[in-house]
């Protein structure tokens, strides 16, 4: 069973190859990302972080999510050297970078708490896998040609880990260099970026982004992920361990 | 870094031979390890030597400009290299040979027809605000000879990363290759589309009116 949705702006795919699955378990997760998507979006005019932006709650009166998610966003800034920080430059929060993937994990989360074995979730390119397809076999994650949204430049196995991607050719023009800040960086594409569940995978994955071409050295001392950057060039660098997902082990 | 590399090797040696339970390996091993340790010395406090040399003649600004292929691009490039989509339908833009050509793609996208010089009508113009879920997305085509000259940001979303940067330097042992083309025949993509199809939006529409 499978289902596509566009939600928080973006494409919202849920797949369960599990035959228990129901109409009402794929309605389920849906309607946890339009919570997720109505608490956290900083377009909508009555979600808690606007309120939160515009000085309308106090601190004590956030919700349990969102002190969750803001301390997880402290948290990540700490462990990336301030690569990652939801402060915008007007200085309001936006938290976005962190609540898809760790959304997505939740949804997953809810999934196998009812039992299901075998699915995956993808929130705009950003993939949470569990088990098998419906033909049995290992999950296949393609990463997409930064330069041409058709292809695929690298096919993925994954089981239980999360695959997120970061980048596209333009964004890297909003990351400066401090001392010549009139000149943007874009020496990267993008970033895919292969961790223990999607959160994880996504967080690091944006901060490895902002890190431009030392991003994949990044990654490559992170224990337990492994990465594939593509450069403006066309030239894709692969983190050690990178290999072993390229393989289908069926 | 590398030094991560030469220690995992190490380590794999010796559990190797230990795994075999071929004490004598292990010892040999062992035995050269401690003969070259008074040469690792030598080279250690050379490199240290050297280095604080190095850290004192050297301004910490020259540092970090040490000159990667991306940072004396960074210094020189004027206008943003265009999307690949765009270059194969308009003329790169100026210095060329300082902005190499984005993409070796195998497969090429679908077949943009070469389209003669001086298709646009020379001028600025500002695209259409497009979402791209992180902020709006907002590009000006500049437009010389009818020709694409610059994409500017008017707007980009500016959620994600702090405004630093790091000295970009070669990782030599971490693989390369260049892209290939995969079979597309997977159960699912990963990619950062959202932001990219908001700038081909914005763009595509700013293009439209150079067109008139």
């Amino acid at each position: 069973m499978k289902e596509t949705r566009i939600l928080m702006g973006m494409h919202v795919t849920v797949e369960i190859a599990d035959a228990s699955a129901t109409k009402d378990t794929i309605e389920k997760v849906f309607l946890y990302f339009k919570y997720v998507d109505e608490k956290f979006s900083t377009y909508k005019e009555t979600s808690e972080i606007t309120k939160i932006n515009r000085s309308r709650i106090q601190k004590a009166e956030y919700s349990e999510d969102m002190k969750t998610v803001l301390a997880l966003c402290e948290k990540t800034k700490k462990e990336t050297g301030g690569y990652f920080d939801i402060v915008t430059r007007d200085g309001s929060l936006d938290p976005s970078g962190l609540v898809k993937g760790w959304s997505i994990y939740n949804a997953s989360e809810i999934l196998l708490e009812d039992g299901f074995k075998n699915f995956y979730i993808d929130a705009g390119g950003d993939i949470q896998v569990h088990g098998r397809n419906s033909e049995g076999k290992t999950w296949s994650v393609g990463i997409r040609n930064p330069f041409n949204q058709k292809e695929v430049v690298k096919v993925l196995y994954v089981r239980s880990e999360g695959v997120a991607t970061s980048g596209t050719y333009i964004r890297g023009q909003h990351i400066y260099n401090p001392k010549k800040r009139n000149k943007p960086i874009v020496d990267i594409a993008s970033i895919t970026v292969i961790g223990l569940n999607i959160y994880e995978a996504d967080r690091f994955a944006t901060a490895a982004f902002a890190m431009g071409s030392r991003g994949i050295a990044f990654i490559e001392k992170l224990l337990g992920f492994e990465g594939y950057m593509i450069d403006k060039n066309g030239t894709a660098t692969m983190t050690t361990g990178f290999e072993q997902y390229t393989h289908a082990h069926d | 870094m590398p030094l991560r590399g030469l220690f995992k090797r190490t380590a794999f040696k010796y559990s190797r031979a230990a795994g075999k339970g071929n004490k004598g390996v292990v010892l040999v091993y062992i035995r050269a390890y401690t003969m070259k340790k008074s040469t690792l010395s030598f080279w250690f406090i050379s490199a240290s030597v050297a280095y604080a040399v190095y850290l004192h003649f050297i301004s910490p600004s020259e540092i970090s400009i040490q000159a990667s292929p991306s940072a004396a691009q960074e210094s020189s490039a004027v206008a943003p290299s265009p999307l690949p989509p765009v270059a194969e339908s308009t003329p790169p833009p100026p210095k060329p040979s300082e902005n190499p050509p984005p993409i070796p793609a195998p497969s090429p996208a679908p077949t943009p027809k070469p389209k003669p010089t001086g298709m646009y009508v020379d001028g600025s113009y500002t695209g259409s605000q497009a979402d791209a879920y992180y902020g709006i997305v907002q590009v000006k085509a500049t437009v010389q000879n009818g020709r694409l000259a610059s994409v500017s940001f008017l707007q980009y979303p500016n959620d994600r990363s702090t405004s630093r940067y790091i000295n970009s330097q070669a990782m030599p042992y971490l693989k390369q290759e260049a892209l290939q083309a995969q079979s597309a025949n997977v159960d699912v993509v990963s990619g950062a589309t959202d932001t990219s199809m908001a700038f081909q939006q914005s763009l595509g529409d700013a293009l439209a009116q150079a067109k008139s």
